[in-house]
C-alpha cells in the first residue's frame, strides 16, 4: 500500500510555568488509502497529532519529528504559505470544535456558498444549489431554512455536519477528522459514516478518525492506533479491538455502558503508571 | 412536589413567514431526586427544551414551573442557586480568556461561599482533573478536559437540579464512566434531580429512571428505562432508535 502520510518520532511540546509539558511523546505512523482510527483518553494528545499534522499548533507549542512527509512534501520545512495550499486541496481537518470553526456573523449558506466558489469555477446560483444538496447529503432536514441559520442558530448536530460537508469541498486526500459525529445520534451517525466512507472506497481519500467511540471506531476503521499519554499503546486491526491485549484498551472497553447489560456502578479504569513509560509502538506501514 | 413542571410548551424562532416551532406542545414532569433523559433526533428540540427552563430562549408559550414555583420570562439569580445548566458544546460556554481557577471563583462568589480555595480544588477533583489545572486557560486544555471544567462550574454553586446537555459526548468512555459515576453519587448523596440529554442509548439507559423521545418538535413517546431496555417501545420511531443503538453495539461483540 503507498501511503499518503508518514510521520516518525513525532512530538508536541507546550512550555509551561512548571516546566515542559509533552502532549505527544515520539509517535510514529504512516496513512494510506483506509480508515484509520485513533482512539484513547481525554487528553491523550488525539488531537494534537491531527493538528499537527497540518502545522495547526498554536504558539508557544513546539512540533518535531525525524519525518513527515505528505505525498511528494517535507512538511517539516514546508513554509507557511505551502501549508495554507496544502491545507485548502490536499488535506482537510475537521475540528473538534465544529461551530468554534465556522464564521459567526456569516449564514451557513453564504459560507458553504463562498468556498465552493473558491473551488470550482461555478454560478452563483449553481453554487447556491450544490450548497443545498451538500446539507441535504448529511442529513440536514429543511436544508433551505438551514442555509439562511447563522452558527448559533443551529443545533449541535447540525453543526458538525455543516463543518463535514465544507471540509469536503476541495475533495481532500487526507481527511483528518476529530470527533465528527460525537453530537449525532446513531442513525445519523451512520449516515454521515457512509459519505466518508464512499470518498475512501471511492476516490481512495485517506481518513484520520479520531473518536473516543470504540464501539463506532472498531466498526468503521480499517485500523486503530490506541493513544495513551501522548504515546501508543497498541495497533488494532479492523474489528478485532475486542481481542485487544493492552490493558488499558481492555479497561476502556469496560468503561462503556450497555443499554442490555445495565450496572449499579461503571468500571473506572485503573491506570498503571508503566503505561506511561512504555515506549510507543510504532504505527509505520 | 415536582422538581421540573412543563405543560404544552412551544417554542419559536424568527419571525413572519419565517417562523418555525422548534418545540411542540411538550409535556412531561420530572419528581424530585429523579433521573430524566431526553433523547431523539439531532435538531429535533431537545436542547431548546432544556434553555427554554433555563431561560435562554425569547419565545415561548405554555407553562413551566420548578420546584412549585411557575417561571415567567426572566430567571432570577435566586434560580441559577437552584437549577444550572451544562451546555452541549464547552467551548463557547468558556471564557476564552478566564483561567478555570477565576471561571469557578466567580460562580462560588456569586453564590456566596467563603471557602473558596478549597471548593476549587474538591471540584477539580470531583471531575478527575485535579489542582495541576487550576490555572490553565481554556485553549490549553483538551476537549474533553474542557467538557469536565463546565461540569465542575455548574457543580459549584451546588444546585438541587442540574440540566445537562450531552454532558459526556466530548468525553472518552473511561472519563465518562468517572463523570457518570460521580453524577450517580451526587444524585444518591444529595438528592439531586436530573434532566439530561444524550444521544447515547447507553448512557440514559445507565442515568435515567424515565425518558422523553422527541422528533421533529414534538415528543413522541415517554417511557421507563425497564420498557427501554426491554425493547417495548410503542412509537415507530423510539423502536427505530432503539434498534440502532443495540445493532451498533452488538456488532463488535
Ligand atoms: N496550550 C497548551 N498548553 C499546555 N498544555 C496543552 C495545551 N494545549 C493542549 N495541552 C495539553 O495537551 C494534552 C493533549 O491534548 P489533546 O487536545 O491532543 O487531547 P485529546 O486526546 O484530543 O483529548 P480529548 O479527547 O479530551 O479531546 C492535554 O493534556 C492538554 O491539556
Ligand atoms: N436561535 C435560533 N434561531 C433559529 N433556529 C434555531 C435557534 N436555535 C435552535 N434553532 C433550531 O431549532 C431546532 C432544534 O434545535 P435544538 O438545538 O434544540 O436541537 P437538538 O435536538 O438539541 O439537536 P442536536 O442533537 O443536534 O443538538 C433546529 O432546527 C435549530 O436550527
Ligand atoms: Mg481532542
Ligand atoms: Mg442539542
Amino acid at each position: 500500500m503507498t501511503s499518503l502520510l508518514d510521520v516518525e518520532n513525532l512530538r508536541v511540546t507546550f512550555p509551561t510555568r512548571s516546566g515542559s509539558f509533552e502532549a505527544v511523546r515520539g509517535i510514529s505512523f504512516s496513512l494510506g488509502r483506509e480508515r484509520l482510527g485513533i482512539v484513547g483518553e481525554s487528553g491523550s494528545g488525539k488531537s494534537m497529532t491531527g493538528r499537527a499534522i497540518l502545522k495547526l499548533i498554536r504558539k508557544p507549542g513546539i512540533v518535531t519529528a525525524d519525518r513527515m512527509q505528505m505525498g511528494g512534501t517535507d512538511l517539516l520545512t514546508a513554509s507557511e504559505r505551502e501549508m495554507r495550499r496544502i491545507r485548502g486541496r490536499h488535506a482537510s481537518m475537521i475540528m473538534q470544535d465544529p461551530k468554534f470553526s465556522l464564521n459567526p456573523v456569516m449564514t451557513v449558506g453564504s459560507q458553504i456558498t463562498e468556498a465552493l466558489l473558491t473551488h470550482e469555477k461555478l454560478s452563483r446560483a449553481e453554487a447556491r444549489k450544490r450548497a443545498v444538496a451538500m446539507l441535504d447529503a448529511v442529513a440536514i432536514r429543511d436544508p433551505e431554512r438551514v442555509m439562511s441559520l447563522y452558527p448559533h442558530e443551529v443545533s449541535g448536530g447540525m453543526g458538525q455536519r455543516i463543518m463535514i460537508a465544507m471540509m469536503l469541498i476541495p475533495n481532500p486526500e487526507i481527511l483528518i477528522a476529530d470527533e465528527p459525529t460525537s453530537a449525532l445520534d446513531v442513525s445519523v451517525q451512520l449516515q454521515v459514516l457512509e459519505i466518508m466512507d464512499k470518498l475512501v472506497t471511492d476516490r481512495g481519500m485517506g481518513l484520520i478518525f479520531i473518536s473516543h467511540d470504540l464501539n463506532l471506531v472498531s466498526n468503521f476503521c480499517d485500523r486503530i492506533l490506541i493513544m495513551y499519554a501522548g504515546r501508543i499503546v497498541e495497533v488494532c486491526q479492523a474489528g478485532k479491538l475486542h481481542e485487544a491485549k493492552h490493558p488499558y484498551t481492555i479497561g476502556l472497553l469496560n468503561s462503556v455502558p450497555d443499554l442490555e447489560h445495565p450496572r449499579p456502578r461503571l468500571d473506572a479504569l485503573q491506570r498503571d503508571p508503566a503505561w506511561r513509560e512504555a515506549p510507543s509502538v510504532s504505527a509505520l506501514t | 412536589m415536582s422538581a421540573i413542571e412543563i405543560r404544552d410548551l412551544s417554542v419559536y424562532f424568527g419571525e413572519g413567514a419565517e417562523q418555525m416551532r422548534a418545540v411542540k406542545s411538550a409535556n412531561f414532569t420530572v419528581a424530585e431526586g429523579e433521573s430524566f433523559g431526553l433523547v431523539g433526533e439531532s435538531g429535533s428540540g431537545k436542547s431548546t427544551v432544556l434553555r427554554a427552563i433555563a431561560g435562554l430562549v425569547d419565545s415561548w408559550t405554555g407553562e413551566m414551573s420548578v420546584l412549585g414555583t411557575p417561571l415567567g420570562r426572566k430567571r432570577a439569580p435566586a434560580f441559577f442557586k437552584q437549577v444550572q445548566m451544562v451546555f452541549q458544546d464547552p467551548y463557547a460556554s468558556l471564557h476564552p480568556r478566564h483561567t478555570v481557577d477565576r471561571v469557578l471563583g466567580e460562580v462560588l462568589k456569586l453564590h456566596g461561599f467563603s471557602d473558596i480555595d478549597a471548593r476549587i480544588d474538591r471540584l477539580l477533583d470531583d471531575v478527575g482533573l485535579g489542582k495541576g489545572f487550576r490555572f490553565r486557560y481554556p485553549h490549553q486544555l483538551s476537549g474533553g478536559q474542557r467538557q469536565r471544567v463546565a461540569i465542575a462550574r455548574a457543580l459549584a454553586p451546588e444546585p438541587r437540579i442540574v440540566l445537562l446537555d450531552e454532558p459526556t459526548s466530548a468525553l472518552d468512555v473511561s472519563v465518562q464512566a468517572e463523570i457518570l459515576n460521580l453524577l450517580s453519587d451526587l444524585r444518591a448523596e444529595r438528592g439531586l434531580t436530573y434532566l439530561m440529554v444524550s444521544h447515547d442509548l447507553g448512557v440514559i439507559g445507565h442515568m435515567c429512571d424515565r425518558i422523553a423521545v422527541m422528533q421533529h418538535g414534538e415528543i413522541v413517546e415517554l417511557l421507563d428505562v425497564e420498557k427501554m431496555r426491554a425493547l417495548q417501545a410503542e412509537h415507530a420511531y423510539t423502536r427505530h432508535l432503539l434498534d440502532s443503538s443495540i445493532r451498533s453495539v452488538r456488532e463488535i461483540s
